[in-house]
């Protein structure tokens, strides 16, 4: 198993590094429109929400509510601007004792 | 090594020293996830020097997960690279848009920092608009890059002593640390939390027919290209 093992790893590791390198090519031999920056610039926040939803309901596959209520209790603790490791730990805790109690 | 944004070398360490910080909640969210990795590979018969080292090759580790889970239920090698290189070409799209602050570096820099790039380094990054250039990248990668790497060395040094099924609830810490960071944001303006919410809508879709990371993918792009009429109207 371990020399395959190897190989997948190696394969692994050039696949995901391509995309990550092939915008620094891309981008010094074109100069993106407005349009274009304006489109990179809303990227992070549509990463974001596709990133949460709909993958924190598998957080605990067989209850996808536990996923949900640690998001909410997350957001809440976000939104009073509580520091985000407090937001963190205060999720992780809340998943626990949801789990508890459904 | 001449970087022409900062001129005042006191500026740089700083720069860098901030990068760090920054990274400290990454390293909330990665250090348990990055434990489970190296539980569940030591328990899936993984070797412990192949576990440490896909975390130092590959970092993302929702792949590692994935080919984890592939590697004990038999899959072949090609098709463990192919699922990986699905699930991992949302990060094209996440370095497009860092090239936008990184767009002063020089060529090597960038190259350095992309391959660095993950859903959380990318998040927080981007979202320091005025702090964020290459030092202070290179501060939250390398912090977010160890702290990756030696959570899984931890993890299967520990495979024996933390029972799997922790994992479930720690595995809510990336999506807290994800809605950490949006919800400040829509503080800001409501615009980006609508974007959030179009993409939210469509990943939902998406993922009805699509495997997750195609899914992504594909909400990210659209989802921020609904967004451009959305951001101009407001600009004018």
């Amino acid at each position: 198993m371990t020399g395959p093992l190897l190989w997948i790893i190696l394969g692994m590791s050039l696949v995901t590094l391509v995309p990550r390198w092939l915008p620094v090519w891309i981008v010094d031999r074109f100069r993106p429109p407005e349009w274009v920056h304006d489109w990179l610039n809303n990227i992070p926040y549509a990463a974001l929400g596709a990133l949460i939803f709909p993958g924190i309901l598998s957080v605990v596959k067989e209850e996808p509510s536990i996923g949900l209520i640690g998001g909410i209790a997350a957001a809440g603790m976000a939104f009073f601007r509580f520091h985000i490791l407090f937001v963190i730990f205060g999720a992780i805790l809340t998943v626990i004792v949801a789990k508890a109690l459904l | 090594m001449e970087l022409k944004t900062h001129e005042n070398p006191q500026a740089k360490k700083t720069a860098f020293q901030q990068g760090i910080s920054a990274a400290v909640p990454i390293m909330a969210g990665y250090l348990p996830i990055a434990i489970t990795f190296g539980v569940i590979a030591q328990q899936t018969g993984i070797p412990l020097i192949h576990s440490v080292l896909m975390s130092s090759l590959v970092f993302a580790g929702a792949s590692q997960f994935m080919a984890v889970n592939m590697l004990g239920a038999g899959a072949g090698g090609l098709e463990i690279i192919l699922a990986t290189f699905v699930l991992n070409s949302r990060h094209f799209v996440m370095g497009l848009s860092l090239m936008n602050i990184l767009r002063k570096a020089p060529t090597p820099w960038k190259i350095a920092l992309s391959s660095g790039i993950t859903d959380e380094t990318f998040a927080v990054t981007s979202l320091q608009k005025e702090k964020a250039n290459p030092l202070f990248a290179a501060g939250l990668i390398l912090t977010s890059y160890a702290a990756w790497v030696s959570g899984t060395l931890i993890g299967g040094l520990l495979s024996n002593m933390i029972p799997p099924s922790i994992s479930a609830s720690m595995s809510i810490s990336l999506y807290a640390m994800f809605i950490g960071l949006l919800v400040p944001a829509v503080r800001e303006s409501w615009k980006w939390g609508l974007i959030a919410l179009i993409s939210m809508g469509l990943n939902t879709w998406f993922d009805m027919f699509l495997s997750s990371g195609w899914a992504i993918v594909l909400a990210t792009i659209m989802g921020g290209g609904i967004g451009v009429p959305i951001v101009r109207r407001k600009k004018k």
